[in-house]
């Protein structure tokens, strides 16, 4: 452990680091592979909805049947090709809930099924039901992310500013497009289980991003008085710093999904369980990426546009030339405007050291902004 | 030592005992109500625990086809009843062209569910024009019921020409619903137009103007009069057939009779045309009255034109006399109570008091919420289901995240040793309070655990997790820089609160923005949102801050024990800041650009 204890101090003080800023290109390009792999997915394959959302073919049996419920619900899987809900009623007849089911096939299902089940096929009672998640429901929910959506952005670009609150709406979208993508290319049923996990990762997606972003503000706060780093150095910086953190609480939040997702879907196959699970690990998974490989990379991007920031640039790359032409590299302390060139000398000698490593050096102790 | 920043103040700080204590004292104050309450698990959905399963058949009524579009719309109303906060589990869909399957989870009241889904919920206001005891001999109406002519239109006050009836059974005038035992011709003689003869003139032709008086319907007064009467004489409300028959099939323009249950005694009305009806009705609610002795009450707010309507209506009323400055609330035929009117009602609220218990209030409430089912339904079967998905989804799912848990405490334990003690405390008190919490909403909004929300909730915890270890990490951070524990532990606190809050605030407001905008079972989890996220806050704030300002007060911790999590050394700090010149070490400088 101490491994990671000093790795996270060495990534504290920048002696190590990604450059995730620098190679945001590659993560660019691996995210819109993956996004489009997604969306590729969900315009051939399609989403497989469950009984909830489209209804399909109910059959009831006749009362005391012998057969136990998981029989059933092999019976009707092998008959169907879909997952079944079986349940047992108060008077032990079977209830037997088949998704998406046209009226000739049902017909077909209902032979086989009474066939599995040792009864007339004239006994078992077929009918269709309706989604129990209606339409209604459905352009609520719709109603309410997209007012949802337009307050966080407002939200986040008070509290931060609009740049940010873009990159995090593109994160989010860029979750929820990946895992309704594998979602599709898998060909789970999509039950309300699964929306209510996608609702999930929402809330997650953006906490996440909102936590790398808090970050980021407090170490830009005062960075047009120093000419030492560029905004895309210390963006960089601030997803290296709270690396440790990110990891950690994707541990911690994905380990006990993984549990879902492997031990218990490996216990029982696929089920309900699995369905939860996977869309939470996925976008789990994709919102820790994202919030470090996307987002800040982004707002670097758009920062780097503003006026401000392009003069930083220049004025930094202008100091380090000047360190790369073998001058002694100073520690500047100038203030925005400052000519940087003329900082009075350190009081300490020059150091062998290159000049990537220079420190800071004589401040008093614990002052810190 | 570093100078405190911007003074922060020590207040929250040097008081860690009480707050720890506080939230003890809440767990244990909740605990031991969730166990004196009896509910010590919270209830699960039908997914986990089945339920009951009813199957009501739509009924042919005159008026409303029985068609897709009003099965959907059925569906859609009868779902927001028996979930109204989305968060019970109950679900609703059609079966075949006229049924539609109610499933309820086991530990709700399935009676009470029933009721609510099964009643029509068409609700209207009509004035009362006579009402009597039922049960009781009724009074013989003077026959003479069209001669009388009393020539005023609008109803009079005066009631000089009154029989009394001879068997008044008066209730108290002060109740709700006095009753004095008077025969109908009174009431329809203030209501008739003064045709000077009994002669049927035709049709009635119920008026369509829009401040409905009680005068203006009938204009065949004799003969609807004659009709009407005969009726009312006939009825007797203490038989349930006669009961269900009386109001039922009444056209709202056109008086009829009723039936009511007051204070447990049976009274029947006659009763004017609806002068508003329940559309009317934007939104209803169960209250307690503190100020009266009527208990709980149904508060309703009308729409504007509803308000103007009921506005003109009490406003005629209360110039009459008993019973006629009564309006009757009709629910599905039935008058639910009788409020006698003293002055207009403008505000565009009104209440239904009826001796109600909670429980009656609140489904009340609800139905009048959610408006009326456009076609009347009557219970086919109900019967119990098992599990949708059989226990051994819930027995793997909780083994699962039982396993992913103590991976979790495992990896706690490797990376922050000593610190893990404060993440596990912490994640037990938010266990904890999630568990009990959950199973006290149980009873108290019928609320329901489905397995998306167990997996929610393991979900949660790991973002409470997230909040102790955005703290842990920046204590140290401030380690590192060269700070002993304690100023590290202060100095942290204010940069980690900050992060949290934000954060938090973007979850709440997810959380809020789809309680209030979606319905059903998006609602449902949006509630088991707001609430971890606010359990989130108040863990962190009220225990683990607390703790950590304990423990880093223990030498163990505060001299930075191997095991400790905060050993300066394995955490790399570097030593204290000189101006001298550093022993070259592993350790170079620090490019912090928050120095610069």
């Amino acid at each position: 452990m101490s491994k990671l204890g000093s790795l996270g101090a060495r990534l504290h003080r920048g002696e190590i680091s990604y450059d995730f800023v620098g190679k945001r290109k590659i993560w660019y390009g691996v995210s819109i592979l993956i996004t489009i792999t997604a969306i590729l997915g969900l315009a051939v394959r399609g989403l497989n909805w469950g009984i909830e959302f489209q209804g399909g073919a109910v059959f009831t049996t006749p009362t005391h049947m012998s057969t136990s419920v998981a029989t059933a619900e092999g019976y009707a899987k092998d008959a169907s090709g879909h997952e079944a809900v079986v349940q047992k009623l108060g008077n032990g007849s079977l209830r037997i809930q088949i998704a998406g089911i046209e009226t000739d096939k049902s017909d077909q299902i209902r032979q086989t099924l009474a066939k599995d089940l040792n009864i007339n096929p004239e006994k078992l009672n077929a009918d269709l039901v309706g989604p129990s998640w209606g339409e209604q429901i459905a352009n609520k929910a719709w109603e309410g992310l997209a007012i949802f959506m337009v307050l966080v952005v407002i939200y986040l670009a008070i509290a931060f500013e609009w740049r940010m609150a873009i990159a995090a709406l593109v994160a989010l979208i860029h979750d929820i497009t990946i895992t309704t993508g594998i979602y599709a290319l898998v060909g789970f049923e999509v039950t309300p289980g699964t929306v209510i996990g996608l609702l999930t990762i929402l809330g997650y997606s953006l906490y996440d991003t909102v936590v790398v972003f808090d970050s980021l503000k407090e170490q830009t706060k005062d960075i047009t008085k120093q000419t030492r780093f560029t905004y895309s150095d210390i963006a960089n910086q601030s997803i290296n710093g709270t690396l440790v953190r990110s990891i950690n609480t994707t541990v911690v939040a994905l380990l006990p999904v993984a549990g879902l997702l492997f031990i218990g879907g490996g216990f029982l196959g696929a089920g309900t369980l699995n369905d939860i699970s996977l869309s939470l690990f996925v976008g789990l998974a994709a919102g820790a990426y994202s919030s470090i490989f996307i987002a800040t990379p982004l707002v670097a991007d758009l920062k780097e546009r503003e006026p401000a920031m392009k003069a930083l640039r220049k004025r930094v790359l202008a100091k380090r030339a000047q360190a790369a032409a073998g001058e002694d590299l100073v520690e500047a302390r100038t203030t925005a405007g400052d000519d940087p060139s003329d900082a009075a000398p350190a009081v300490v000698g020059p150091r062998n050291q290159p000049a990537s490593r220079s420190r800071g050096r004589g401040r008093p102790s614990g002052k810190r902004r | 030592m570093a100078a405190p920043k911007k003074g922060r103040s020590a207040s929250a700080q040097s008081k860690p005992g009480r707050s720890l204590a506080l939230i003890l004292i809440a767990i244990v104050a909740l605990a031991g109500g969730m166990f004196a309450s009896g509910n010590t698990t919270p209830r699960l959905g039908i997914d986990l625990a089945g339920g009951t399963s009813i199957t009501l058949k739509a009924k042919a009524d005159q008026g409303s086809a029985i068609n897709k579009a009003n099965m959907d719309t059925a569906v859609d109303i009868m779902n927001r009843r028996v979930n109204g906060l989305g968060v019970s589990e109950a679900e609703v869909q059609t079966q075949g062209n006229d049924h539609i399957i109610v499933n309820i989870p086991k530990g709700t009241n399935s009676k009470e569910a029933q009721q609510q889904v099964g009643t029509t919920a068409k609700l209207y206001f009509r004035p009362v024009l006579a009402s009597e005891p039922s049960g009781a001999a009724a009074p013989s109406p003077s026959p003479s019921a069209s001669s009388s002519g009393s020539g005023s239109p609008s109803p009079s006050s005066s009631a000089s020409g009154n029989q009394k009836a001879s068997s008044s059974s008066s209730a108290s005038p002060t109740a709700t619903a006095t009753s004095q035992g008077r025969a109908v011709t009174d009431g329809l003689k203030a209501d008739a137009t003064p045709s000077s003869s009994g002669s049927p003139s035709g049709s009635p032709s119920p008026s369509g103007s829009s401040s409905p008086s009680p005068s203006a319907s009938s204009s065949g007064a004799g003969a609807e009069a004659g009709k009407l009467q005969a009726q009312y004489a006939a009825l007797n409300c203490t038989k349930p057939d006669q009961r269900a028959k009386a109001g039922t099939n009444a056209k709202p323009g056109e008086p009829t009779v009723a039936c009511g249950e007051i204070n447990k005694v049976w009274y029947k009305y006659v009763l004017g045309p609806a002068a508003v009806d329940g559309t009317e009705v934007k939104k209803a609610q169960a209250v307690f009255d503190t100020q009266g002795a009527s208990g709980w009450q149904v508060q309703m707010t009308f729409t504007s034109s509803g308000s103007k309507k009921f506005g003109d209506i009490t406003g005629q009323l209360a110039k009459n006399q008993t019973p006629q400055n009564e309006f009757g609330i009709v629910l599905d035929g039935q008058v639910v109570s009788s409020p006698f009117v003293q002055n207009a009602i403008t505000g565009g609220q009104a209440e239904i008091s009826g001796r109600f218990t909670q429980q009656e209030a609140q489904s009340l409430a609800n139905m009048l919420s959610y408006g009326a089912l456009p076609l009347s339904f009557k219970e086919d079967t109900v019967t119990t289901v098992t599990a949708a998905l059989g226990g051994e989804q819930l027995h793997a799912g909780l083994l699962a995240g039982a396993i992913g848990l103590a991976l979790v405490v495992i990896y706690l334990i490797a990376y922050y040793r000593g610190l893990s003690i404060v993440a596990m405390a912490s994640l037990l008190v938010s266990a904890i309070l999630t568990y009990v919490i959950m199973s006290l909403l149980g009873p108290a909004i019928h609320f329901a655990l489905n397995l998306p929300a167990v997996c929610g909730a393991i979900v949660a915890i790991g973002i409470t997790a997230d909040s102790f270890i955005v703290y842990f990490e920046r204590i140290r951070d401030e380690i590192r820089e060269g700070r002993s524990l304690r100023p590290a532990v202060e100095r942290a606190w204010p940069r980690a609160r900050r992060t949290i809050l934000v954060s938090d605030f973007v979850s709440f407001l997810a959380a809020a923005v789809l309680f209030i905008v979606t319905v059903g079972k998006v609602q449902g989890f949006a509630f088991t949102l707001g609430l971890t996220t606010v359990l989130d806050v108040v863990v962190v704030f009220f225990f683990t801050k607390p703790l950590m300002t304990l423990l880093a007060r223990r030498a163990f911790f505060a001299n930075g024990h191997k095991w400790s999590g905060l050993d300066p050394k394995s955490l790399g700090a570097k030593p204290p800041l000189r101006r001298t010149r550093r022993p070259a070490g592993p350790a170079a400088g620090s490019v912090d650009p928050k120095e610069a």
